[in-house]
């Protein structure tokens, strides 16, 4: 494929093409504004705002608390990091303790819900590039997850779990052994869905050495999460700038090496969330064993919530680092909240890197950086 | 390096460029910018051998109408040397303008976009300063204290009368005049189509 692109001349006739907003593969509603001369692009201009709910605008109108259903909806494929940003940046805001089976639970339901994210990452990534199969047996797993999730707190997908001072329930009788049990189950399906598509001769010619990030430009395009790591920059929230009770809990942070082309390209971006997988069911086996032994509280709500100050929080999200910003003037209200999220910046990558790709690729490229539109809008 | 660390650095380096270090009232320490010397200062906070901030994580604006001014927040984070440093600017209300770093962070380019669309801050210099959120007809800047949503949009009425008042309005109506439009006082006057 690389000859052909090489071999290519412009003929000079550039087409606009227009991709969306209602484009069945760009996951939700995102448009692109094409140049392009015949199958090679000379840009894509994003052009966002679509799913534009004014989120942060909301979040000045209702209290401390009530705003924690609105969080789902900043990213509703991973709803329970953004639960934990707000939460977080308000305990930050306001001196607030959470005892520690609340940080435990917090944590479980963070990585089962990256776990069931990234499912749907690199599902739709397959699906993105012409393997439908790969989809359908991992959305499987979903399910699981989300029957676990369910359980745990009554909603599939926007979950309005955490609250401030802790979370909202304790887990229910005999959802330890149920977690254990789907997490055995789990474990080998990571391997067999790696092994139906990552060493497969089409997903590789196809995404290896596809819009490669350099670590300088994912740095300073502000890429965050698994593209970063992809891209060979060995970072991580939840063992760089510490939070809730990761420093007691074991795992690594898988970075790109390019095993199949240059480093940071589509197939590091696919690999790297592999290896999230294995991690997070790590992190879960060692919460799930630690739980046992903490005490029954599970939530400390707070008293009188009206802080007079501001503070920036960070959270480890399926997509990376989610920062949230909030400012009190000594009101009930959030004065100004502001949500910092992986999405919104990855977006703007594209533009730079979609110069010379087929317009085939764009849509791999969208994939591999698993971008969630309601999360660029919010 | 902790922030009070940081800050000595960087009055060394740019003297008075940046002022007022406060740690109280605030959970991550901050410092003032003059706002004409923002782009030199966040090319040394780039820069530096002992800055390194490689990353602008966050633009924030906020609007402080009692005090007239505009705030830009840029919070900072070093890869490298793992620490971070919030960065603020006052800006007048009357000209809320700042220079753009989007030369110096990438990242930069939409989050100051962004900035410009909810909040009114203008920076100067930016490549592409266009609304990036709201469509390029929008009339104000939704994120201001003093913004007020107007009635209509393309004529479209933004507001919507709650369903539960409609249903108690239909219920007071006389039995002549029940199939007739319901008109909820507060609510969006009913569309000509539906008079006629």
């Amino acid at each position: 494929m690389s000859e052909l692109v090489f071999a290519y001349e412009d003929s000079g006739e550039e087409m606009t093409l227009n991709m969306g907003p209602q484009h069945p593969s760009t996951h939700g509603v995102i448009r692109f504004i094409i140049k392009t001369d015949g199958e090679i692009m000379h840009e894509a201009i994003p052009d966002v705002g679509y799913l534009h709910r004014s989120i942060e605008h909301i979040a000045e109108k209702c209290t401390y608390e009530g705003f924690m259903p609105y969080t789902d909806r900043v990213d509703y494929v991973c709803a329970m990091t953004a639960n934990h940003a707000w939460a977080l940046a308000v305990e930050k805001l306001g001196d607030l303790k959470v005892p520690e089976r609340g940080e435990y639970l917090r944590v479980i339901s963070d990585e089962l819900n990256r776990i069931s994210s990234h499912t749907i990452a690199l599902g739709a990534m397959a699906m993105d590039i012409g393997a439908t199969t790969p989809f359908m047996y991992i959305l499987r797993e979903r399910e699981y997850v989300n029957d676990l999730l369910e359980a745990l707190c009554g909603a599939r997908l926007t979950y309005n779990y955490h609250r401030i001072g802790g979370v909202g329930w304790d887990m229910p009788s005999g959802w330890r052994d149920k977690c254990l049990q789907w997490m055995d189950h789990f474990e080998p399906v990571i391997d067999e869905f790696d092994r139906l598509i990552a060493q497969n001769e089409l997903f590789i010619k196809r995404l290896a050495n596809l819009a490669p990030v350099t670590a300088e430009e994912a740095i300073s395009y502000g890429l965050v999460g698994p593209n970063l790591r992809a891209s060979g920059v060995d970072f991580d929230v939840r063992r760089d700038v510490p939070y809730s009770i990761y420093p007691k809990l074991q795992f690594e942070v898988p970075i790109g090496k390019g095993q199949m082309g240059a480093v940071g390209d589509c197939w590091d971006r696919y690999f790297v969330r592999i290896e999230e997988w294995k991690q997070s069911v790590r992190i879960l086996r060692q919460c799930l064993d630690q739980i046992e032994k903490t005490d029954k509280a599970f939530w400390t709500p707070p008293k009188k919530l009206k802080p007079k100050s501001d503070a920036y929080a960070r959270v480890e999200a399926a997509r990376g680092d989610m920062g949230c910003y909030v400012v009190g003037d000594g009101a009930a209200n959030a004065y100004r909240a502001r949500f910092r999220t992986g999405s919104f910046n990855a977006m703007r990558i594209i533009q730079a890197k979609s110069k010379g790709c087929m317009v085939a690729d764009l849509v791999a490229l969208i994939a591999s950086l698993d971008i969630v539109a309601p999360e660029i809008d919010r | 390096m902790d922030p009070a660390a940081i800050f000595a650095r960087l009055q060394t380096l740019v003297g008075d460029a940046v002022k007022d270090f406060t740690t109280e009232a605030t959970k991550d320490a901050y410092c003032k910018v003059v706002p004409e010397k923002w782009h030199d200062v966040a090319k040394v906070l780039r820069d530096d051998e002992q800055l390194k901030f490689d990353f602008l994580q966050c633009v924030t604006g906020l609007d402080w109408p009692k005090q007239s001014i505009l705030q830009c927040v840029y919070h900072l984070y070093s890869y490298p040397l793992k620490h971070s440093f919030v960065v603020k600017a006052d800006l007048p209300r009357d000209n809320p303008v700042i220079a753009s770093v989007a030369d110096l962070w990438a990242a930069a380019d939409w989050n100051e976009r962004e900035q410009f669309d909810l909040v009114g801050i203008g920076f100067s210099g930016h490549p592409d300063l266009r609304r990036v959120m709201l469509p390029d007809d929008w009339e104000g800047h939704p994120l201001r204290k003093d913004w007020k949503e107007p009635a209509c949009y393309r004529e479209m009425p933004t507001t919507r009368v709650s369903p539960l008042e409609m249903l108690l309005a239909y219920d007071k109506a006389p039995a002549d005049k029940k199939h007739l439009p319901i008109v909820v006082e507060g609510g969006a006057p009913p569309s000509k189509e539906a008079e006629g």
